[in-house]
This record gives structure tokens, C-alpha cells and sequence, in this order.
């Protein structure tokens, strides 16, 4: 294949990929790698430095928007990045020994994971723990805008969250993705935060998280030129698109189309992943 | 139906402490912080997009083979190599440095709070900012 057909399918292969995972709230960059490796037979070491770029691409334009919007809690992001940078610095220093085939068989765990908590919902009906003392000595309470004022909050189980975290910053290294959905869980269950704060909040820490691994990659020779242009274009094109015309639109149908892409990018992954395809 | 009041010209200022006259209130972080960011991405994009254009232009009937992994013998595999090679033109070195700027922008931003919390001379942060920005520098120069 030439290099302009590459870098023409990839785009729109990666736009997308973008459009949905930002109407679906699930990310971009969950799809990329395994489209890459399972589409255009591309290493999985230059899938992840890609994906891991225009994950940077996706979340920092997002996160502009939300931060000025005053939904993210800045301070709650910051003390969670400090786990989310150990962990996906630790991350990166893994990948270097795992073996990508046992990597191609994590991502397709994560992914079948990942569709399952997209269908399932969110509702929690179990009991919410006390207010954490940590919360209020971190100064990590806050309040979100909801008109006409603004709504105060509490955090729970500060501890077990930063512990979530440090997973969600491996997890985000070594597979080159955000792992929103394991920054959610960790706000939204663990840590008990309103949802919109607990989505902003992961948005804003996905960039700094990912920029640990990226640099980390960079010199690894992860990230291609080549191949990560048309990945980080499409993926930031087609989220920017998914964000502006698709906000509010029915995404019951859209959710579940995403849903079954993924399933059958699971199942791939883990067939190139037991059988050493990768 | 209550409808979304629209954007006020003075916006009330919710995070900003009472009474307590501070350098930097927490709401114009927020507003700084979602500047740079988006700079970031946009300064990023321009560079990939003119990179990207270049490398289509003269290398794009290629052969594409990214089926085996070579990065290790990739000549750039640093800020520097990106910098100095888009200085002299080559279109792969235009579309990397573009790459490290993205990687920049939440470097950026960190750096940019660090600066926010010690104005605010806000201990805890300005040590938890500083741990953070520090795991960052020594992923992408160490």
C-alpha cells in the first residue's frame, strides 16, 4: 500500500473512531489499536505511540472547553495525576518486557470490559460510604455549576481512588489509551463524585496521563511520523465534530453500534493474541 | 423547563475564596488553563497538518511497511532530533515536532498550575504540581 492510501484510510478509519467515542463518552483511542493492528497489519508498538498521541489531541481540546465551564475539579485532578503518572510510568517500563502478544490479549480484555460497563449503565444503588477526612485536609471538595447556582460536593474514599488510579495510569501506557472508563469508575463509584465532575475531571487528567507514557515512547521510536499524523487529524477532527453536532443527539443507537465494533475488535485482539499473531 | 441562562459578561467567580485577597483566584486558572490548552492543540494540528502535507507530497507513492517494528533505529527519537530536523525542512521531522508540541501542551499546562498555586502560595499543590511536573520531564527528556 502506498503511503497517501495509508494515511487516507487511517484518517477516516480514525475519524471515526473519534466521532463515536466522543458521542459515546467512551474515547477514541479505545478502538484505534486494535484498528491498526487488525486492519492495516500495523505493530502494535507504533498503534500505541499513535493512539497515545491523539489521545493527548482528544482530551486537551475537550478539556479546555470543561475547564472554563468550571465542571473539572482541578485540585482533584492534580492529586490524582500524581498517581496516574507513577502508574503509567511504571506502565511504559513494563511494556518494555511484556511480550505484545500478552499485551493484544489485555487490550481485548479491556475492550469486552469496557462494552460491558457502556451497556450496563449507570445506575448504583449501593450504600454511599461517609465524606473521607482526607477530602477535606486535600481541600478536595468542590461544587459544580447547575443552574441557577452551584451544587457542593463531598469525596469519598480518597485512598481507594488514587489506588484505581495508579491502575487506569498503567493501563493507559501500556496499551496507549486514556482509560476513561477506569478514571470514571474511579471518580464516580469509588471516590463518589457527581458524574459531570467525575467525566470532566478524567478528561483533564487523560492528557498529562498520556503525556507521561508519550515521552517516555518518543524515545522508544513508538511514534511514527507516518503513521500517528493521520491517526491524531482523524481521531481530533472526528471528535471535535462528535462534540459539536452530535451533542444531545440520540446516542442510544450510536452507543450500541460502538458497542458491537468493539466486541468484534475484542475478539480479534485476543485471537492475534493467543494464536501470536501479533 | 428551566432554560440555560445565557453566558453572563461578568461571570460570578465560584471557586475564588472569601476573603482571602489572593494573587490568583481559582476561577482565573481554570480560565488561563483552558487557553493554553487549547493553543496547544491548535498550534500542534497547524504543524502536523503543514508536516503532513509535505510528507504526502514527496514520499506519499511509498511503500508503506509498518508491519515491523524499526523504531528503535528511528533518528527521531527526541525533542531535539524533531526540532533540528524540521529546521532543516524534512517533512517526517515537521510532523514529529508537531507531535512533541501536543506532547508539550499537558506539560505545559502543569507547568502553568505549579506557577497559579505558588502565587497563591498554596503549599500542598504547588509540592503535589511540582511531583507531577517533575514525572513528566523525566519521561520526555530522560
Amino acid at each position: 500500500m502506498s503511503l497517501a492510501l495509508f494515511a487516507l484510510l487511517v484518517a477516516t478509519g480514525s475519524f471515526g473512531a473519534g466521532l463515536l467515542g466522543a458521542v459515546t463518552g467512551l474515547g477514541g483511542g479505545i478502538v484505534v489499536v486494535p484498528m491498526l493492528t487488525v486492519l492495516f497489519h500495523v505493530d502494535i508498538r507504533y498503534a500505541i505511540g499513535a493512539s497515545l498521541v491523539s489521545v493527548i489531541a482528544t482530551s486537551s481540546g475537550a478539556a479546555s472547553a470543561y475547564v472554563r465551564e468550571g465542571y473539572t475539579n482541578v485540585r482533584i485532578g492534580i492529586f490524582l495525576e500524581v498517581a496516574t503518572t507513577v502508574g503509567a510510568l511504571v506502565g511504559a517500563a513494563v511494556a518494555n518486557v511484556v511480550p505484545t502478544s500478552a499485551l493484544a490479549v489485555l487490550f481485548g480484555v479491556v475492550l469486552l470490559y469496557s462494552a460491558y460497563r457502556s451497556l450496563r449503565g449507570d445506575k448504583d444503588t449501593s450504600a454511599v460510604p461517609p465524606p473521607d477526612p482526607l477530602g477535606e485536609k486535600l481541600r478536595l471538595n468542590g461544587s459544580y455549576p447547575e443552574a441557577p447556582g452551584r451544587i457542593p460536593y463531598v469525596v469519598h474514599r480518597v485512598r481507594l481512588g488514587f489506588g484505581v488510579m495508579l491502575f487506569a495510569g498503567m493501563l493507559s501506557a501500556l496499551l496507549g489509551i486514556g482509560s476513561g472508563v477506569v478514571k470514571v469508575l474511579a471518580m464516580d463509584r469509588a471516590m463518589r463524585l457527581p458524574f459531570k465532575v467525575s467525566t470532566t475531571t478524567s478528561n483533564f487528567m487523560i492528557g498529562v496521563t498520556a503525556a507521561a507514557s508519550a515521552g517516555v515512547y518518543l524515545h522508544r521510536g513508538y511514534i511514527d511520523p507516518s503513521v500517528a499524523f493521520p491517526v491524531m487529524l482523524g481521531v481530533l477532527s472526528g471528535a471535535v465534530l462528535g462534540a459539536r453536532v452530535l451533542a444531545g443527539a440520540d446516542v442510544v443507537w450510536l452507543r450500541r453500534i460502538f458497542t458491537a465494533v468493539v466486541c468484534v475488535l475484542a475478539v480479534e485482539m485476543l485471537y492475534k493474541g493467543l494464536t501470536g499473531g501479533v | 423547563m428551566t432554560p440555560t441562562p445565557p453566558r453572563q459578561s461578568t461571570p460570578v467567580k465560584p471557586n475564588a475564596e472569601v476573603g482571602r485577597p489572593r494573587a490568583w483566584s481559582d476561577y482565573d486558572v481554570e480560565q488561563v488553563v483552558g487557553r493554553l490548552l487549547q493553543a496547544g492543540v491548535i498550534l500542534a494540528s497547524i504543524v502536523v497538518v503543514l508536516g503532513g502535507t509535505l510528507l504526502l507530497a514527496r514520499h506519499g507513492g511509498e511503500r508503506t511497511a509498518f508491519a515491523v517494528f524499526r523504531g528503535d533505529a528511528s533518528p527521531l527519537r527526541s525533542v531535539s532530533a524533531a526540532f533540528v530536523g524540521a529546521v532543516h525542512g524534512d517533512p517526517r521531522a515537521i510532523v514529529q515536532l508537531g507531535l512533541v508540541l501536543l506532547i508539550a501542551t499537558p506539560v505545559a499546562r502543569v507547568a502553568l498550575t505549579l506557577g497559579a498555586f505558588l502565587l497563591q502560595r498554596d503549599r500542598l499543590y504547588v509540592v503535589l504540581t511540582a511531583i507531577v511536573l517533575v514525572l513528566l520531564l523525566f519521561g520526555l527528556f530522560a
